[in-house]
């Protein structure tokens, strides 16, 4: 029995996993969100529904993320700006995995903060250089871990929530994007 | 025509096929051993020239057969293994009928039917051994690399003056991928190594092969029921490990230092461009940490509290590539280092799993008489190398006599 408390139901994901091994069909899920041109490069993004488990869900209240991009790119900021927004997800999901990788191990956390920085090179979207890519040059992630647990373990935390991020992995593999006029 | 009426039947003539037959030999069960080719077939076509096993001589050992040669701590080629395996089918005088495949295995009511390149046989039982790395596994989108660049499996590998000129994209760092990346480097190519989830090993720990201590220290010896996620342990790559004279490590630092590119894992094609994950770092990251977890467990073990050699952290470029131009002419060839997987298609016995996998209880199979060996992780961890066999195939044979002994 561990003892430590880190407010991840493991046992529950655990379960799942072996549920899900025969049953691969209820595993898939689909995430949507839906936006909304507001003016200027300021839009509104809700996200509510997803599919998964074989049917439909709804989170349990609304979100909605306002995009747009901060003065000195001469525009309003009502919002982060968009490619911000996949560093949301990266430190999300990477400290989520900590969290549930530390109470599987029986580590308890104290405290994780995380500093996410993406180095980006905006002659690509300015069109200013071909060379450059629109995206990220790279991202680094900077975690500050205090649990009860030694460096190495603090680093396997680390590194194992790396292996089972959703985020970590759509940001470093290609995935196939579709994007069509309805 | 009547079919030929044998208790046990063999299926593969490679070290673990012997050993089923030694053990059946021994209890004077009645038995013979169908191999497609001749026996130790795998080692004498489906292997490269300058292979040699990564597990010292002394640890290739077989059942009754221990190693009595003048170097025990050397590593054996291919060749030799070859003779070895000869040997052990010579000594244990194995009725091992050669040329004849295997095309048909299915149940009947008594046992199984055989159909074979050399007629029919009726068996009460049947031992698998036919191989776990029948086939070179490659992604599906190899079939998208463009036909300018000449692919290759390790079956095909021979030897780096096979391959047309130009640099060359080895993908998988297993000990396959960084023995055959290591090999080009060396004779002159520009080789860029695509590496996923690896196994960091050192050739020796405080001076012994570090295999010596998986075997002492009874890492090799955790069962099969006792492993934590037995799926996973059973597909891990092989360790990056060679055998040679100088007992050099082989690990991503010392094929840097030979001048190979590494690169991430290998995602997919996209117009004619090979695009690369960016998460090579992390993949580096877990195999130094689970290899300094390894060793400090070794040192647990034999009570040691002095430090050790360190390891340096795997050293990763500070901007790795994540895309190649596989139509630019940069590499001329690819070698899919990308693993292994056995070949069933004769096995007409519902007992694969949905991804084609054999399923089996230490090497019993849930249909009655139907054994397995010779599998990675069959019952212990060193049941995926050569030495792992003798206790495997003992407890098989124990428990198919028992079966066979059990009225019906
Ligand atoms: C590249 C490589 C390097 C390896 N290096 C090492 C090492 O250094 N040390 C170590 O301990 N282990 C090593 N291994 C692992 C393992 O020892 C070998 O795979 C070994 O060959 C396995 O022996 P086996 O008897 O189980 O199968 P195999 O040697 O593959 O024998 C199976 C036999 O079955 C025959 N066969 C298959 N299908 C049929 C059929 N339908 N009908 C009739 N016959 C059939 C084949 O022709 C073959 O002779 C290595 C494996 C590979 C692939």
């Amino acid at each position: 029995m561990t003892t430590i408390d880190n407010g991840v139901n493991v046992q529950a994901l655990l379960d799942a996993r072996e549920v899900l091994k025969g049953a691969p069909e209820a595993a898939q899920f689909t995430w949507r969100a839906n936006s909304k041109w507001t003016k200027g490069v300021h839009s509104t993004t809700t996200i509510e529904k997803f599919f998964g488990l074989g049917q439909e869900q709804t989170h349990k209240a609304e979100t909605e993320f306002a995009s747009d991009h901060p003065a000195v790119f001469a525009a309003e900021d009502n919002g982060i700006t968009p490619i911000e927004y996949l560093l949301v997800g990266l430190a999300g999901c990477l400290t989520a995995g900590v969290a549930s990788v530390a109470q599987n191990r029986g580590i308890q956390l104290r405290s994780v903060e995380a500093t996410v920085e993406g180095n980006h090179d905006i002659r690509g979207i300015l069109g200013a250089d071909s060379d450059v890519r629109n995206g990220y040059n790279d991202i680094k992630v900077t975690f500050h871990i205090d649990a009860d647990a030694s460096k190495e373990e603090i680093e396997a935390l680390v590194a194992q929530s790396q292996k089972r991020s959703a985020v970590f992995d759509a940001l470093t593999n290609p995935t196939d994007v579709t994007v069509e006029v309805a | 025509m009547s079919a030929e009426r044998v208790t046990t039947v063999v299926v593969g003539a490679g070290h673990a096929g012997l050993a089923a037959s030694h053990f059946l030999t021994a209890r004077s069960i009645d038995h013979v051993v169908l191999e497609r080719g001749a026996v130790a077939n795998s080692w004498r076509r489906e292997r490269w020239d300058s292979l040699r096993l990564l597990t010292p001589n002394w640890l290739s050992r077989l059942p009754g057969l221990d190693y009595d040669g003048p170097d025990p701590d050397g590593y054996q080629t291919a060749g030799e293994v070859v003779d070895l395996i000869e040997r052990f089918a010579a000594v244990t005088g194995a009725p091992v009928r050669t040329e004849t495949a295997l095309t048909s295995l299915s149940r009947t009511d008594d046992g199984y039917h055989l159909v074979t390149s050399a007629g029919e046989l009726n068996s009460r039982s049947v031992v698998l051994a036919s191989g776990a790395c029948n086939v070179p596994v490659t992604p599906a989108f190899a079939a998208a690399v463009p036909p300018s660049v000449h692919q290759v499996t390790p079956f095909d590998y021979r030897s780096p003056v096979h391959l047309p000129q130009g640099g060359v994209l080895v993908v998988g760092a297993s000990a396959t991928g960084v023995q055959i990346a290591a090999e080009l480097q060396r004779s002159g190519r520009q080789v860029i190594l695509s590496t996923g989830e690896h196994v960091r090993m050192p050739r020796t720990h405080r001076d012994r092969d570090v295999l010596w201590w998986m075997d002492a220290s009874g890492v090799w010896d955790q069962r099969y029921d006792e492993v934590d996620d037995l799926t996973r342990a059973r597909r891990l790559p092989s360790p990056q490990l060679v055998g040679g004279p100088k007992r050099e490590t082989l690990d991503l630092n010392a094929l840097t230092d030979l001048g190979v590119e590494l690169v991430g894992r290998w995602a997919a094609v996209r117009e004619g461009r090979a695009l690369f994950s960016g998460g090579l770092r992390n993949v580096c990251s877990l195999a130094d940490l689970k290899m300094n977890r390894l060793l400090a467990g070794f040192d647990q073990w034999a009570g040691i509290t002095s430090p050790a050699e360190e390891h340096a952290p795997t050293r990763v470029p500070a901007r790795t590539r994540l895309t190649l131009d596989l139509g630019s002419g940069e590499i001329g060839t690819i070698v899919w280092a990308t693993g292994f997987r056995p070949d069933y298609r004769w096995l007409d016995v519902p007992v694969l799993d949905e991804k084609g996998r054999l399923r089996h209880e230490g090497g019993v199979t849930g249909s009655p008489g139907l054994y397995a060996l010779g599998l990675p992780l069959l019952r212990r961890r060193r049941s995926t190398f050569l030495n792992g066999i003798e206790d495997d195939a003992r407890f098989v044979i124990d428990h198919l006599a028992a079966s066979l002994a059990t009225p019906r």
